[in-house]
């Protein structure tokens, strides 16, 4: 089959950005950990309450200055939903859900997740800046979907 | 060849009948899009406590299946018809059996959402449980497209048999790839539905698996948006030619540049899990790979359509670089709309890189990015072609022929269109950006300061949409004249012939058994392992919930 000596350019040039490409963001989820969330922990979708870390939802120290924000989603809130974090604080974020799917977006931030029945997930995030964050539940969960939501506030340690 | 020049009588009424519920699709659709946008700049409520919800499940179903689905059939009936002989009095009846099981499911589907029992949106994602006769009408709308892919598969054959050794005629053969893909994607949905969502919207079952049920129907999700974009690419690589006066480029290119669309649309699914728990991050990235692998037949579909209008423009005496641009038939809607189309195409594939992308998925997905992103590719590049194969295959199946006052109107449209388009695309496409969730009714989220700031932009969306609207408009003006009111006459079905310079097409692109080893192939290696750990690992399994 005949290929055009331009079309063979274009595809070399074409196709070669493409591998550097595929190889930056490779690199980049491999060898400098910035994968997706992407947690593999699972929890009975119906005994949230009595499941630790979730039996206590909400912000627990872990170190020095490393923080777990654990959240519960159910239609149409997030348990907390008023959060204060210290400025500087590296967050772990675990959500789960009790009943259906929910979306977990911190908005303006990196902080994006599915929330599913029976899995935990999990984000970590160095909050940086003070200031105020909404979060928005924006996977489709019923009725009240547009109204699921939470406040986040960054403040300078006291 | 033994073409036959134009479509059967008999052929045609089938092929009509598939593009009449199309566009009653369309205006039902626009209109519930038209009432989404109007209650998302905060303006307008909907009357008689209609949900925002079921309106929006409407949209979806409406334009991404129904519209869809009913165009690309009956434009593949028509151009098989039309390349690759008559139909057989059997296959045409086979047709009209399919066209008829899509048509009750849609109408079984449209009644369940309407009256507020399947408010589920058009991913009716597990556990939101709607009520059986939904995913009952959704199953007879897909088992009667395999009856109509089975069809075109039965008249491929006879044509194979009557010409054994020689190439099928390039729309017919394109036909069959895309009804192939639609096929081995629907295995998909059909299995969720059948095997959990139906079984336990009835009560036979309790409890279903979630993530299963996501990644089946992800594994439909994707390759249905190739399935809407292989007819715009047929007018495109096919039709586009013969309407300016050119040739195709490249038959074989074309041939290619098909079969890697059937490798590479499937095995891609969890790019739209990217944020999901319960899937191997190493996994997520394999399915990024396949899913860039669509570059390659993009690239090569770009360069072969810039290749056709350049050469066509110096064989008319352009000089200089950009000289042939001003050769083209500006004033034609048939070339025209879809070439509006191929323009939206470019941005619409730079986002859909950032949306399959790793980590660049975290910042959009879920946001009303996405919304404008498929606005784009479905809503812009695939209408718009769909629309411009309209103005020539109604008249030359209803044997009338379009007015210069009509083409005029398609051109208008076309602008509207456009225009409307970039108003809400644009503005969807910031919004998400700033973070404004996608599938969300009008909110403040407790007066957030972001949340106020996404506002401007919703009412940008407003103004943008109710531009499209018009659009739906004229364009259903234009098809009712064209169907029922144009002058009685001979339109042409145009079939682009290839360039002298094309060398032949080798056989080797018949070979369906090898082509559908290697997808097989290609889908067991990206889905096997990840799947094998989402049932071993599984959680308890989840009720049903109605929470609308």
């Amino acid at each position: 089959m005949h290929i055009h000596k331009y079309e063979k350019i274009w595809l070399f040039f074409g196709i070669g950005s493409l591998f550097v490409f595929l190889t930056i963001i490779g690199v980049s989820a491999f060898a400098q950990g910035n994968q997706p969330p992407s947690c593999l922990t699972t929890i009975d979708p119906e005994k949230v309450d009595e499941t630790p870390p979730f039996n206590k939802p909400g912000l627990v120290k872990t170190g020095d200055n490393e923080y777990q924000l654990n959240i519960v989603a159910s239609a149409f809130a997030y348990t907390p939903n008023q959060i204060e974090i210290p400025k500087g604080a590296k967050v772990t974020i675990n959500v789960t859900t009790k009943d259906v799917i929910h979306g977990f977006e911190m908005a303006g931030t990196n902080v994006n997740m599915m929330v599913e029945p029976g899995y935990v997930n999990s984000f970590t995030k160095t909050f940086n800046k003070t200031g105020q964050y909404t979060i928005v539940c924006n996977e489709y969960c019923g009725a009240g979907h547009h109204m699921m939501t939470a406040k986040v506030k960054v403040v300078n340690k006291q | 060849m033994n073409e036959t020049m134009k479509v059967d009588r008999r052929d045609a009424k089938l092929a009509m009948a598939h593009i009449y519920v199309a566009f009653i699709a369309l205006a039902l659709g626009g209109f519930a899009g038209l009432l989404q946008v109007l209650v998302r700049s905060g303006k307008f409520t909907l009357p008689a406590n209609i949900s925002y919800y079921t309106i929006l499940t409407t949209h979806g179903v409406l334009l991404g299946l129904v519209l869809t689905t009913f165009f690309i059939i009956g434009f593949q009936f028509a151009a098989m018809s039309r390349t690759a002989g008559t139909f057989s009095n059997q296959v045409r009846t086979w047709g009209w059996v399919g066209f008829w099981m899509m048509t009750i499911g849609t109408a079984m589907t449209a009644f369940f959402i309407l009256i507020g029992e399947a408010s589920v949106l058009f991913t009716f994602y597990a556990p939101l449980q709607a009520h059986p006769g939904f995913y009952l009408g959704l199953t007879l709308v897909v088992v009667g497209s395999w009856i109509s892919g089975f069809t075109m598969f039965a008249h491929y054959a006879k044509w194979k048999k009557a010409n054994p050794g020689k190439t099928s005629p390039l729309l017919t053969f394109m036909s069959v790839a895309n009804m192939i893909l639609w096929l081995v994607c629907t295995l998909g949905v059909a299995a969720t539905v059948l095997i959990q969502l139906l079984p336990w919207s009835l009560g036979l079952i309790d409890r279903i698996n979630v993530l299963v049920s996501r990644t089946l129907f992800w594994y439909f999700g994707h390759p249905l948006v190739y399935f809407w974009l292989l007819p715009a690419y047929m007018v495109w690589y096919v039709v586009i030619p013969k309407i300016i006066g050119g040739k195709i480029f490249s038959d074989a290119l074309a041939r290619l540049s098909f079969i890697l669309f059937l490798f590479f649309s499937i095995p891609v699914g969890f790019h739209h899990q990217l944020l999901e728990p319960g899937i191997d991050p190493f996994w997520k990235y394999v399915q990024v790979i396949l899913t860039f692998m669509v570059v390659i037949p993009s690239l090569m579909t770009a360069f072969s359509m810039f290749a056709t209008f350049e050469m066509y423009g110096r064989s008319k005496g352009a000089t200089g670089l950009f000289g042939w641009l001003r050769k083209l038939p500006w004033g034609d809607a048939r070339f025209f709309a879809p070439f509006v189309g191929m323009l939206f195409f470019i941005p619409a594939g730079a986002g859909g890189l950032v949306n399959a992308s790793h980590q660049l998925n975290q910042v959009v997905h879920n946001t009303i990015w996405v919304t404008g992103h498929f606005h784009l590719t479905l809503a812009t590049t695939v209408v718009l072609t769909f629309f411009g194969a309209a103005y020539w295959l109604i008249p030359h199946l209803t044997g009338r022929v379009m007015t210069k006052t009509m083409n005029r109107l398609a051109i208008v449209q076309t602008v509207v269109w456009a225009i409307g388009m970039c108003f809400m695309s644009g503005s969807m496409h910031f919004a998400g950006l700033l973070g404004a969730p996608r599938r969300s009714a009008f909110s403040t989220y407790g007066n957030s300061p972001q949340a106020l700031e996404w506002i401007p932009y919703q009412i940008a969306q407003a103004i943008g949409g109710t531009i499209l609207f018009i659009g739906i408009i004229l364009v259903l003006v234009i098809v009712t004249n064209l169907a029922f009111f144009a002058p009685k006459g001979e339109t042409e079905f145009p079939v682009g012939e290839v360039a002298e310079t094309a060398e032949r097409t080798p056989l080797v692109f018949e070979n369906w058994k090898l082509w559908i080893g290697i997808t097989v192939a290609l889908i067991l290696i990206a889905y096997t392992i990840p799947f094998i750990d989402m049932i071993q690992n599984a959680p308890p399994g989840s009720k049903g919930y109605k929470l609308w």
